[in-house]
């Protein structure tokens, strides 16, 4: 079956491409301390205060972490909803 | 020269500490080095069995500790190498027995007859752990390719940072290569990648191990096997050698195909 769907070019990831990506988004989560259930909390809270304020896109709206040097990031990407132009 | 005190350690039980201890002290006994391995594990003793001396225990670690002998005492003389010694943890007693101060005096009371101290630590993170990082020099960091040993030695590394110990190499214990050429186990590069750390050796899976631990006679003894090679390999890497890493991958058709016709 391996080879089979190797030859129709359909394929799986391996065990080992699958254990490193969860390694590498669970030590993410160790380092910074922050577990997913609280960044689902963060997302939701963000979401209510800014939509107060802005008109946005609510099921854009992403809450992600990035590793830098020496510096850890949580980056929000809120994208508005686009107002037709006003005069 | 002083020794130079390594603790060998790894967050999660099982992944090799005990023999790496024991083979990594043969491995510098072999290169003339006098070596004492030091078993921190109190109340859950191995290192001796594991070295085949557990039959000429007198006094332990903890005996020295609590002033019921004196260091030269508790050490085991391994009557097969030259400058080879063990001190044995305590069996009947817990880790609150000693304490990481006490660590640090037996240590500096070793250090002028010894080239190196291997401290063998106890699983877990909590006050074994600490009794045997506090005298290190250097720390060695054991995993195996499996997600729940490489997350637990991202731990300790972390841990071992904070304490402001180090340098820190690791290795990787029990790795298969031909699993992971067919895409079943973490890579050496991979565990690499992931714990971002000098490696210092790669140790294949070898059912040779289980048969030496059976019989006391820790496998860096035996030539035959790659393990014992492996970490023979680690201990001259430890005193400074260039040692190229082994030959692991698993040669494929064509490789043996072309080995095969250079007969």
């Amino acid at each position: 079956m391996g080879f089979l769907s190797r030859l129709l070019g359909r394929r799986e990831p391996s065990s080992r491409e699958i254990a490193k990506q969860r390694l590498r988004l669970t030590l993410t989560y160790d380092h910074i301390g922050i577990s997913p259930q609280l960044l689902q909390i963060l997302k939701d809270e963000l979401i209510t205060a800014i939509s107060k304020h802005v008109p946005i896109d609510r099921e854009g709206v992403k809450v992600t972490f990035a590793q830098g040097e020496g510096c850890n990031r949580l980056i929000a990407d809120i994208p508005l909803l686009s107002a037709s132009r006003e005069r | 020269m002083p020794a130079r005190v390594i603790t060998i350690t790894s967050g999660k039980g099982g992944v090799g500490k005990t023999t790496a201890t024991a083979n990594l002290s043969v491995g510098l006994a072999l290169r003339g080095k006098r070596v004492v391995a030091v078993d921190a594990d109190i109340g859950l003793r191995n290192l001796d069995m594991v070295m085949g001396l557990e039959n000429r225990i007198v006094y332990n670690l903890v005996d020295v500790v609590e002033g019921r002998c004196r260091l030269h005492q508790a050490l085991i003389r391994d009557k097969r190498l030259e400058g080879l010694y063990l001190l044995p943890a305590a069996q009947t007693r817990d880790k609150s027995a000693v304490s990481p101060e006490d660590m640090i005096g037996i240590c500096d009371q070793l250090r002028d007859d010894f080239d190196f101290v291997l401290i063998d630590s106890p699983a877990g993170i909590e006050r074994g752990f600490h009794n045997a990082l506090a005298p290190a020099d250097e720390v060695l960091i054991i995993t195996t390719p499996e997600v729940a040993s490489v997350r637990d030695a991202d731990r300790v590394i972390g841990l071992v940072e904070a304490d402001g110990k180090g340098p820190t190499s690791l290795i990787i214990n029990r790795l298969d290569p031909r699993m992971v050429k067919r895409g079943d186990m973490l890579s050496t590069d991979d565990v690499v990648e992931i714990l971002a750390i000098n490696l210092i050796g790669i140790v294949p899976e070898d059912e040779g191990v289980i048969v030496s631990i059976n019989r006391g006679i820790p496998i860096a003894l035996d030539d035959r096997h790659p393990s014992g090679q492996a970490f023979r390999n680690i201990a001259r890497r430890l005193l400074g050698e260039d040692v190229p890493f082994m030959e692991l991958e698993v040669p494929g058709f064509i490789q043996r195909f072309a080995k095969f016709l250079r007969r």
